[in-house]
């Protein structure tokens, strides 16, 4: 019998003001696998993300998305959240006033609460944070600052890697994580997504770069254009991307027998 | 599943209950006849009667003053009663009526010394009078008076002979000159020389009776080199019909003397319709006569229908300083005008204005200050901070800042922002796991962080629950 993915999307059509960002995006994700998702700009990669993660201002005309055999779609952003769904943001907001790790305490918690287990203790905290803390190399210093405030562009890229340490998903979903990062970061950033990888764990890695791919190697990569995923591949497609470009694909789309015909 | 406005529900407000006692209530209307009833009430000496007559008189000379940014239908000053105290005026805690212990444990304050908060003492105003005065025995061991304005009145009448109107004249503005008429009770604090205050002293005040007003009076005089940090608490039940509340609050300090005044305002705001709620229509200033003088307001405004108040500071002794720090919350139909003045008149004084203005609902909240270095003032500084947040698109943030210098060496600074809630925020919280209601009381607890870090810590926490309380239902 074949296991049931973690995540199911199918034939997802997505607008925003009117206008159609996805127009039929099928995927399945396995515990265990890393996707990747590359496209061209524009093509629909982080309003994938934001639907999986909620955002309200995308509205969903047609398809379904299963997650852990629950209708997603008719689920709040919170309780996603707290059924193991963690976005990593391209765009971490600033939260000023509001402790960086006062925000991970009652997230953990709030989390923790919705699976029925008791808030976790102080000292246990403290040593989950320092624990966590060293893999993506987060100093005291930022854990104590107001979220984001004042973070340098990799700084905010390494808290929301580290924020996902800390709560641990079951799904992962990093969109555009490696966008303004040096290369000393970005194998920081990746460092930490791969000390994460486990059989029960799953990530889409949303890039617009092969370069990531380099650190954290997929195990599926899937090209969206135009708001479809027209090509799915391994790994080594990612290289093809990165040495031909994305108008290689377009071509070739243009030129195939759509798959549903 | 998304962050809705406009779907404002009834804020739950949990200290709304009626505590039945039988009171003892001056009929309806204000004449010298009443005010000869409330001094008689209070076995007052003739001196007093006189200043509460001389106010009268004024008053009635005077016109309610139509300048501030809130709106209300005009007050009938003869449907109000200008007094209401329990029948029975107990003598020590085990006279207090079981009914009205309740009522206090009710509200979180436990008037039973050995049940206290340490380090907190407690005056206990209930509508018209003063209840019970906690750890004041012990204070008085370090010569601090801490006891009710009545009291004072019989027991030190020449401090507050001395200084009472000295901040805060009877003929100073209309709802000081009505309180000054028909003061019921409140606090008095007298610190002594080089006394530093163990504990945090604070007064409960409680309006119970129905169609009265409350008009406490509090008079804080810190000697030379002393120093004293006041809280006061303030709620009232539900009822539909607006009821007013003018205090006067004077404070005085002396060479190298420091009063660090709080308050957490919680009075019934009335519910989401805008019915019923308290005016609370109050002046407070403090003056820093001596050199080295230090007055520091910090306000929690998150009740009353309507606000109206502006904590002051007038800066007389050299290097003196005065701080005021604020977070207003209007919710629903809410109205504040509040802010502070800063008036500079010795040499190096320097003030520091913090203030967080929150709109929510069809909330209007209005910062209003004023800062003035007079010609004396020379090195004089100020700092203002001004910020407001707007949650929701039917609310309203007001900024009226007034600036008046006199002496070129002054330093000014001021900063104001105003921001909307940012839905951006509230995702990225909620993505995390957060309620939306957790989310906005995280987003405005950290906006607000920098005024609530300056009260005592007892009170910190209960402000922040506050906030959020204040601010339930204002996103769906």
């Amino acid at each position: 019998m074949l296991k049931k993915p973690m995540l199911e999307i199918r034939n997802l059509h997505v607008k925003v003001n009117d206008q159609e960002i996805l127009n039929g995006v099928d995927l399945k994700v396995n515990a265990g696998e890393v996707h990747s998702i590359m496209g061209p700009n524009g093509s629909g990669k982080s309003t994938l993300a934001q639907v999986l993660a909620g955002r309200d201002t995308y509205e969903v005309t047609e398809g379904e998305i299963i997650y852990q055999g629950k209708n997603l779609l008719e689920i709040k952003p919170e309780e996603r959240a707290c059924m193991g769904i963690f976005m990593a943001f391209q765009y971490p907001v600033e939260i000023l006033g509001v402790n960086n790790t006062y925000l991970l305490r009652t997230a953990l918690n709030a989390q923790r609460k919705f699976r029925g287990l008791e808030p976790m203790k102080p000292v246990e905290f403290a040593k989950l944070l320092k624990e966590k803390a060293k893999i993506v190399q987060m100093s005291d210093d930022l854990l104590q600052r107001s979220v984001n405030e004042g973070f340098s562009g990799g700084e905010k890229k390494r808290n929301e890697i580290f924020q996902m340490a800390v709560l641990e998903p079951t799904l992962g979903i990093l969109d555009e994580t490696d966008s303004g990062l040096d290369i000393d970061a970005l194998k920081i950033v990746a460092n930490g997504v791969n000390a994460m990888r486990s059989k029960e764990r799953a990530f889409i890695v949303i890039t617009h770069y092969q370069r990531l791919l380099n650190y954290i190697v997929p195990d599926y990569v899937h090209v969206l254009v135009d708001g479809k995923i027209v090509k799915s591949g391994g790994k080594e497609l990612a290289f093809e991307l990165e040495s031909k470009g994305y108008t290689w694909i377009e071509e070739e789309d243009r030129t195939a027998i759509p798959a549903n015909a | 599943m998304s962050v809705n406005f406009d779907e404002l529900t009834n804020q739950e407000y949990k200290y709304g209950f009626v505590t039945n006692i039988e009171q003892d209530i001056a009929p309806r209307g204000l004449n010298e006849d009443i005010i000869r009833l409330i001094s008689s009430k209070k076995n007052e000496p003739e001196w007093m009667l006189e200043w509460r007559l001389k106010a009268y008189r004024h008053w009635c000379t005077m016109k309610e003053p139509k300048w501030h940014n809130v709106y209300y239908p005009p007050i009938d000053y003869n449907n109000i009663s200008y007094y209401a105290a329990p029948k029975k005026k107990p003598e020590s805690l085990d006279e207090v009526d079981p009914e009205l212990l309740k009522t206090y444990e009710k509200l979180g304050i436990p008037l039973n010394e050995q049940k206290m908060l340490a380090g907190v003492a407690v005056d206990a105003v209930f509508d018209s009078v003063s209840l019970i005065t906690t750890f004041k025995e012990k204070l008085a061991e370090l010569g601090i008076i801490f006891c009710s304005f009545s009291e004072a009145v019989l027991k030190h009448p020449e401090l507050v002979k001395k200084y009472l109107g000295l901040v805060v004249p009877y003929t100073d503005n209309y709802f000081a000159s009505l309180n000054s008429a028909v003061f019921s009770d409140g606090s008095f604090v007298y610190v002594p020389k080089g006394v530093r205050s163990p504990m945090e002293l604070s007064t409960y005040f409680r309006i119970n009776a129905e169609n009265t007003g409350q008009f406490e009076r509090t008079l804080i005089i810190a000697d030379e080199g002393s120093y004293v940090s006041y809280l006061e608490g303030c709620t009232a039940p539900k009822r539909d019909e607006n009821q007013l509340h003018a205090a006067v609050v004077e404070l005085i300090t002396h060479d190298n003397a420091t009063i660090k005044y709080s308050t957490i305002q919680n009075w019934y705001p009335g519910d989401k319709d805008g019915k019923g709620g308290i005016y609370n229509f109050v002046t407070k200033r403090g003056r820093c006569l001596g050199r080295n003088s230090h007055i520091s307001w910090t306000q929690v405004e998150t009740g009353s229908a309507i606000t109206w108040k502006y904590p002051s500071c007038i800066l007389e002794g050299d290097n003196s300083v005065g701080e005021f720090y604020s977070v207003a919350i209007t919710n629903n139909r809410q109205q504040a005008d509040t802010g502070t003045k800063m008036i500079h008149v010795g040499k190096n004084t320097r003030s520091n204005i913090v203030s967080k203005g929150i709109s929510a609902g069809f909330g209007q909240n209005t910062y209003r200050g004023l800062v003035q270095i007079h010609k004396s003032a020379d090195g004089a500084r100020n700092y203002t901070q001004c910020d407001s947040m707007l949650i929701g698109d039917k609310c309203g943030a007001h900024t009226f800042p007034y600036i008046e210098v006199k002496n070129s060496s002054a330093q000014m600074e001021h900063e104001a922002s105003t921001s909307k809630i940012g839905e951006d925020q509230i995702f990225y919280l909620k993505q995390r796991g957060l309620s939306a209601e957790d989310a906005v009381s995280m987003i405005v607890n950290g906006f607000c962080k920098k005024v609530i870090s300056e009260l005592p810590f007892e009170f910190a926490i209960e402000a922040e629950r506050l906030l959020s309380i204040s601010l339930e239902g204002s996103v769906g």
